[in-house]
Formats: structure tokens, sequence, C-alpha cells
């Protein structure tokens, strides 16, 4: 049978850490950085549970700042 | 897998559409604006129209608009967009204008060239961001405000004795018959981002074709404005703006 992975890559710079990536995320991969900020202050988003992710692309659709990439592999 | 195998350039499925400048948005956190900008950026890529796209910006928060979607761009007078767009299709037909307006340049001060400029029929696209206040200036009531919605102008709600009843101004421009196509659509979820997307790419194919005027509402949200987290905010807005505001088609002549 074949897998779908997905991963995603967030341009922390860039991440306001509004949240709705994370809502939006159907498989819950992502999550906001408990500690940690990127240079503007916000807690950025990023793959908290890596393995689940599907590459469907919902986060980086509704992402306001255009900030995430998708990438997708079918293996057989 | 490991994720090094997984991001590869023949794996990308989706990124950032190329004729969205690199520079950071000003926007809030969570900003529907964001999301919208993206979406026109990626129908003008699509639709192969970059060189032949032009963008009147609105005064509100999308004044820097130009900034951030790389097409040529007219900043107007505040409300005065769909003047200024008349002018420029009449005189280069061959492009693509489209307007960016909030509910507080549409339907407040732009009321008159909004609905006239509709009323004439302009080959002109409106993109309409209505998020139900004046977000730029501080969160104030604007006409599309809710009943009993708190703002900073009308803290214990807006009461419909004193400010009125919230203006549906969409519902008015589909009773025009210069408009072909009017619907309301948000950009909450990725179903709906892609039904926008779809909307808008309709609208600028109606601008080139020269069916009339159309018309892109598109519900919004104002975390900052509204005092709320952008995913409360979120829900809100399903909650509460889409009882007021339905989604869907309001008008359609462009297809039998």
């Amino acid at each position: 049978m074949s897998k779908i992975q997905g991963a995603v890559v967030v341009d922390e710079e860039r991440c306001k850490g509004c949240d709705l990536c994370v809502v939006a995320c159907p498989a819950d991969v992502l999550a906001l950085q408990p500690n940690e900020v990127n240079n503007r202050g916000y807690h950025y988003a990023y793959m908290l549970n890596a393995d689940a992710c599907i590459g469907c692309a919902s986060c980086a659709i509704v992402c306001p700042d255009g900030c995430i990439e998708v990438y997708r592999k079918v293996e057989r | 897998m490991d994720i090094n195998e997984i991001v590869k350039p023949e794996n990308k499925v989706y990124s950032r559409p190329k004729l969205l400048t690199d520079e950071t948005m000003h926007y809030c956190p969570g900003c529907s604006h964001g999301v919208v900008h993206k979406l026109i950026a990626e129908v003008v890529e699509e639709l192969g129209l970059e060189d032949k796209t032009v963008g009147i910006a609105p005064v509100g928060c999308a004044v820097f608009a130009y900034r951030y979607v790389d097409v040529d761009w007219i900043e107007a007078a505040h409300g005065r967009a769909p003047a200024i767009a008349t002018a420029v299709k009449r005189l280069r037909p061959d492009l693509m204008v489209f307007t960016y307006q909030g509910d507080g340049d549409l339907a407040a001060i732009g009321t008159c060239e909004s609905i006239h400029a509709a009323n004439r029929g302009e080959n002109i696209a409106i993109i309409f961001i209505n998020n139900g206040i004046y977000g730029m200036t501080g969160g104030q009531m604007a006409p599309t405000t809710l009943e009993g919605m708190k703002t900073s102008t009308t803290p214990y709600g807006r009461r419909v004795d004193l400010n009125g009843f919230p203006l549906k101004i969409s519902n008015i421009f589909a009773e025009l018959d210069g408009t072909c196509y009017v619907t309301r659509q948000a950009v909450h979820n990725p179903a709906c981002v892609r039904k926008t997307k779809n909307a808008i790419k309709k609208a600028f194919l109606n601008s080139m074709k020269g069916l009339g005027t159309s018309v892109v509402e598109v519900v919004s949200t104002c975390a900052s404005g509204w005092k709320m987290s952008p995913a409360d905010a979120n829900k809100w807005m399903v909650e509460n703006m889409f009882v007021k505001y339905p989604l869907g088609d309001i008008k359609n002549t462009t297809e039998e």
C-alpha cells in the first residue's frame, strides 16, 4: 500500500503566530512554539507531530502571511 | 521518512505565489486581508494578467496593498476607488481593473461612487472586505456593524434606534442592472478560501470580457478591532456575521 507523507516548512521570521494554521490542520500536526519566539516576538508555528502530516496544504491555504510551503511524497 | 527526503523541489505542492512580494505584511496576526491578497496574486498569476492588471487601493488597512501584490496600483482618495477604476477601464479597456475596498471605504464614505459605478455597469471587479468595523482607525462602528456589536464608538453595542440597521450593500448591488455577478464569500477555512478564489477569478474574467460590474464581498474578521484571538474571531464570525451576511451567490447573470 502506498503511503502519503507530507511536510511543511514554516518561514519562521514571517510567521505572526496567529494560530489559524493550527486550527485548519486536519491531522493535528502543527502547533505554536510554547517558549521560542522569532525576531518579531511571535510564537511561530512548527511541526509538533511531523509523521502525521499528509501534505494537504490546508495550513498554507489559510495562512494570511503566506509563510508555509508544503511538500508531499508518495511512498510506494 | 526523514523530513529532508520530503522537502525537495519536485515534491512541492504549495508555496506563496510569485506575485506576492517578500515584504512582511503590516496586518495584525490572523487578518483576512493577507489571505485575500494571496488569492488575488494567485488568480492574476493563473490568468497570466501580470502586465494587464491595475488595482485601485482604498483608504483603510489595505492602503498599502501596492507593497504586497506586484501589479500596478493606483491609490484612491477615501471611497473613490470605483471612480478611478471607471476612468482607468474607460481609457484602457484592454486592462483588467479591480478595486479593493473595505466596508468603511465602500459602504460608508464611497457609497455614492460604488453604487453609481455599479449602476453604470462599469467593467470592473470590486473586492469588498466586510469585517463590520473600521479596523484601521481603532475599531469604530461602520454601517455594516451588527446590531448589538460592541465597537469603540458603540461601547454598549450598536442600537438600531440610534445607529440604524446593518447595511447589506451587496444585496443593493444585486438589485442594480449594471452588475453581472454579486457574491458573498469568506476565508475562514480552506474550503471557503477555494470558493473565494474561484469567485475572484470569475470576477476578473468578467472584467476582461466586459460583462458588467462584479462584486465579491468577503466576510472577514478583524481580530484586533473585535478584541479576540484570530481563531475566536473566526468562530464569532461564523456564529454571528453569517446570520446577517449569509454566504453564496446573490446574483449571477454570466451563466445561463
